[in-house]
């Protein structure tokens, strides 16, 4: 599709023009003399690995961040943007990742509080609804947050920028939260605003979404600008490999394997929300076989933490029989009795859940392993034994230290996923249950994270991964649960579903017919 | 804008360096004060500092005075360090005395050479009995620790009170509020050093306060348990995932610090007063609080904030005695001390940074 404006970017000047911006936070030089501009009516995406400098620099364009050198130029005019507020003023507007709306009180006062003062609620939110139903963007102004979903919030968001008529939209990875319908909705309404004049800035790293959305991405890798490519021009694993800057090893699926074998059964499980925000379990069984990865698919909220404290020992169902590894019951059995039968996991949150920042990487492999027997003998702790596990999974999985042992604080997020999954496969589990395995991890990490599962399967143990990510899921699970109100999904195999049915379940559509497995 | 980031790497010269830096600014502050207040500064500060060390008697009375000190903090490490916020040592240094006293005044027949273990036992048994109170409150119904612990604090010391007023008081004491004296065989002895003979005050108590400190030392850096309680403080999730029971940890962190708060009451009463009397510790359990943060949690460094607070205490005393100073004034120069010290110990992790964003955005005349 064609956009008027993008055809007459030679003649008039960019929105945008940022001519080498560079930023150093100490030693490291988060951005190296980045160029970038960007046209009015155009979509662009900004893409990078975790650390790339995509942050830094979209804080440089927000007036959160002063740049040490190069200039901004904003409409043709050099400009320094002392702060968001200017940025607001010269129109620029953000729509961060984690959304900051006040949950109790409605969408015109949660707007009217981020607007100039002096507008009265009622003129507001005429403004909102006239706002609304020229892009579809379905808000009613009166609704309260806290009953909005989460792709409802976002747009709530956007709102809130849209109002202050922004030249230029930034927005930082909008879809991470949305499923693949509420994407396409954005998606539309983004396409909206370009064919109105407005430039769109658009980070993420999801390569089909880009492809899909923009025409032209900007790649940064390492603090500098690697080159602004065609997207329709360049196949995901091009842009990938731009990102990561080398070439990229083919990971995916085996077919599926002979499935006689069931290594992990749940039966009936239920479970009560232990808090308000919380999600009842509602009866829940599946099988996952040896030699296969059960992905069980969902949007975030919808029981993935209850399912993984179940499965984890986290918590334990109070009557037998619910959680089988093996043939054994193991549902009252606590985690570290469960890691002796087998049992490896991998929590979704990195920090404080599956380790500790503040503690080093020997006593990060401690906490997965003291009940194993090597590391820990009579009470006392064998301090070589831990840091020769730590050297042994820093080795084998790729992991980047910036020194001996270092603390976990001092990895980057895809290194440190790569040190807990790597913790646990080295145990050669009989089963694995890892939660969003590469969330917020750059490709090469996730790569090498999506391939260590696969070698692990291979092996003859069994899968269990919990995402939200669609692309990762049809990339190497053999089966398709989909988790939605803490209902689970008839077991489908990855071969005989789409992604845009699975998108379905995962928003409270009807169960599939024949794609049982 | 004024920032503290905290200090990738702290290093250990910092580390030695910063509580010299912090004693030296101590000094001028506090002469400064006391010039202020018409008393020599010099005079004052060597009551404060010279004074109490000036003897190898006087050392090892500072030894003394920090006993109790360091047994209750070291303890208190254990509950800190997994985010318990025990605050009631002192009513658990309390109970420790008087169920070790029940033993020494009122078990008949007691062999002497169990006699002392018996007591170290009950002391350990009446700390811990006190200290599980707001541990199961906690475990059981999610109570506040700290509330419950400091509020305890003042049943023990009213239950001592009308203890020694009341049913243990000594009939022959001639109406004052004290038990019968301790057997021989309760007290805690002097070290009979080699050659030199007594030193001051110096009791076996201390020996074992200092062998306590390397054990807990060892415990907390060498153990699963130790590393159970780091877990549990610092990230109580990772805990439950690794398989830690929270009310596990808490009930046996509050154990051991209202163990060691009980066995430090057994040791001021039977190496230093030989009886029961309405007031066993003073402020102990509360001073110990400050001296576990002053030692970072570090068992070994509470030996060295012990001895540092009770080289505070003997030189306020001695400034009262020498230079006729209130009580305030040394009160003042305590808190400068300690302000100093905590001061220091912040810079040392944290980087202090000023920035003037009007000046530094200079280069904004650029573009225009």
């Amino acid at each position: 599709m064609t956009r008027p404006h993008a055809a007459t970017s030679l003649k008039t000047p960019p929105v945008l023009n940022a001519v080498g911006l560079t930023k150093s936070f100490g030693d490291f030089r988060a951005n190296d003399a980045v160029s970038f501009s960007i046209q009015p009516g155009e979509i662009h995406a900004l893409l990078g690995e975790n650390g790339a400098g995509k942050s830094t620099f979209v804080k440089l364009v927000y007036g959160l961040l002063q740049p040490d050198e190069g200039q901004i130029f904003w409409q043709g005019q050099p400009v320094n943007i002392s702060g968001p507020l200017q940025a607001r003023q010269l129109g620029i507007g953000m729509v961060f990742q984690h959304f900051s709306l006040f949950e109790s009180l409605s969408v015109a006062e949660n707007i009217q509080l981020a607007l100039p003062a002096g507008e009265n609620l009622a003129a507001l939110s005429d403004r909102i609804r006239d706002m609304s139903d020229r892009y579809g963007l379905a808000i009613d102004p009166d609704a309260y947050i806290h009953n909005l979903s989460v792709g409802q919030q976002q747009r709530v968001e956007v709102m809130r920028c849209l109002l202050q008529n922004p030249s230029l939209l930034i927005m930082d990875e909008p879809t991470s939260v949305l499923t693949l319908q509420e994407t396409d909705q954005l998606f539309s309404v983004l396409r909206q605003f370009a064919d109105s004049g407005m430039a769109v800035l658009f980070i993420s790293h999801k390569l089909d979404e880009i492809r899909a959305l923009t025409s032209r991405a900007t790649v940064l890798r390492r603090g500098r600008n690697v080159g602004t490519v065609d997207t329709k021009k360049n196949n995901n694993r091009q842009l990938a490999e731009l990102m990561v800057g080398r070439k990229i090893a083919d990971v995916t699926r085996q077919s599926a394997p002979d499935q006689s074998k069931a290594v992990c059964v749940i039966k009936n499980l239920q479970r009560p929300k232990p808090t308000a925000f919380a999600v009842t379990l509602k009866d829940i069984s599946f099988t996952a076989n040896a030699g296969e990865i059960l992905a069980i698919a969902g949007i975030a909220g919808n029981g993935q933490d209850e399912i993984m404290a179940a499965l984890s020992g986290e918590w334990r169902p109070p009557s037998a029989d619910i959680i089988l590894l093996d043939g054994q019951d193991i549902s009252h059995l606590g985690p570290a009795a469960r890691r002796r039968v087998g049992l490896g996991v991998v929590p979704e949150e990195r920090n404080g859940h599956a380790a500790i920042p503040s503690m080093s990487l020997s006593d990060n492999a401690l906490l997965t392993s003291h009940s194993l027997g090597k590391a820990v003998q009579h009470g006392v702790i064998d301090g070589a034994a831990t840091k020769a596990i730590a050297a042994e999974v820093i080795d084998k999985f790729d992991v980047r230290v910036p020194s001996d042992d270092p603390m976990a604080a001092s990895l980057s997020g895809g290194n440190l996923q790569k040190f807990v999954v790597g913790r646990e496969i080295i145990k050669s589990p009989r089963l694995l249950v890892v939660a969003q395995p590469t969330w917020g991890v750059d490709v090469g990490a996730a790569v090498s994270i999506r391939k260590s599962m696969l070698d692990l399967a291979a092996r003859g143990s069994a899968v269990i991964m919990i995402s939200q990510d669609l692309e990762e899921v049809f990339a190497i699970a053999h089966k398709i649960a989909v988790l939605h109100g803490g209902c689970l999904s008839d077991v489908m195999l990855a071969s005989k579903v789409t992604a845009e049915q699975v998108g379905i379940l995962m928003g409270g559509g009807a169960d599939i017919e024949g794609a049982s497995a | 804008m004024i920032s503290m980031t905290p200090r990738k790497h702290i290093s250990l010269q910092r580390t030695l360096v910063t509580p010299v830096v912090s004693i030296m600014m101590t000094l001028c502050v506090g002469a400064a004060i006391f010039a202020i207040l018409g008393y020599d500064p010099l005079a004052a500060l060597y009551q404060f500092f010279i004074a109490p060390l000036s003897r190898p008697d006087q050392v090892a009375d500072l030894f003394v005075k920090a006993c109790p000190l360091i047994i209750t903090a070291t303890g208190l490490v254990f509950c800190y360090r997994a985010n318990v916020w025990n605050i009631g040592a002192e009513g658990q240094i309390v109970m420790g005395a008087v169920c070790a006293g029940g033993v020494a005044l009122f078990v008949p027949g007691l062999p002497d050479i169990l006699l002392m273990p018996t007591m170290i036992l009950a002391a350990m048994v009446g700390g811990m009995a006190w200290a599980l109170i707001p541990g199961i409150l906690k475990a059981r119904f999610n109570t506040n620790e700290i509330l419950v612990s400091l509020m305890l604090t003042y049943v023990a010391a009213l239950f001592i009170d009308w203890l020694v007023r009341g049913p243990w008081r000594d009939p022959q004491s001639f109406g004052f509020p004290l038990t019968k004296s301790y057997d021989e065989a309760a007290l805690i002895q002097r070290v009979d050093l080699p050659g030199i003979g007594t030193l001051g005050q110096l009791h076996w108590g201390v020996v074992a306060a200092l062998v306590l400190a390397l054990v807990a030392y060892f415990v907390m850096s060498r153990t699963l348990f130790g590393f159970q309680v780091k877990v549990m403080g610092d990230a109580p999730r990772a805990g439950a995932f690794s398989g830690f029971c929270a009310a596990r940890t808490t009930i046996g962190v509050l154990c051991i610090s209202g163990a060691c708060a009980g066995v430090a009451g057994m040791v001021e009463v039977s190496a230093n007063m030989g009886q029961l009397q309405p007031e066993v510790s003073f402020g102990y359990g509360f001073t110990a609080i400050i001296v576990a943060f002053l030692a970072r949690l570090n068992p070994l460094g509470v030996i060295a904030a012990g001895l540092v607070i009770a080289l505070a205490e003997l030189g306020g005393d001695s400034a009262q005695m020498a230079l006729g100073m209130p009580k305030v004034v040394t009160g003042v120069f305590k808190g400068i001390l300690l302000f100093m010290l905590l001061a220091g110990e912040t810079f040392n992790r944290f980087q202090l940074r000023i920035s003037w964003p009007a000046l530094s955005r200079a280069p904004a005349a650029r573009g225009r």
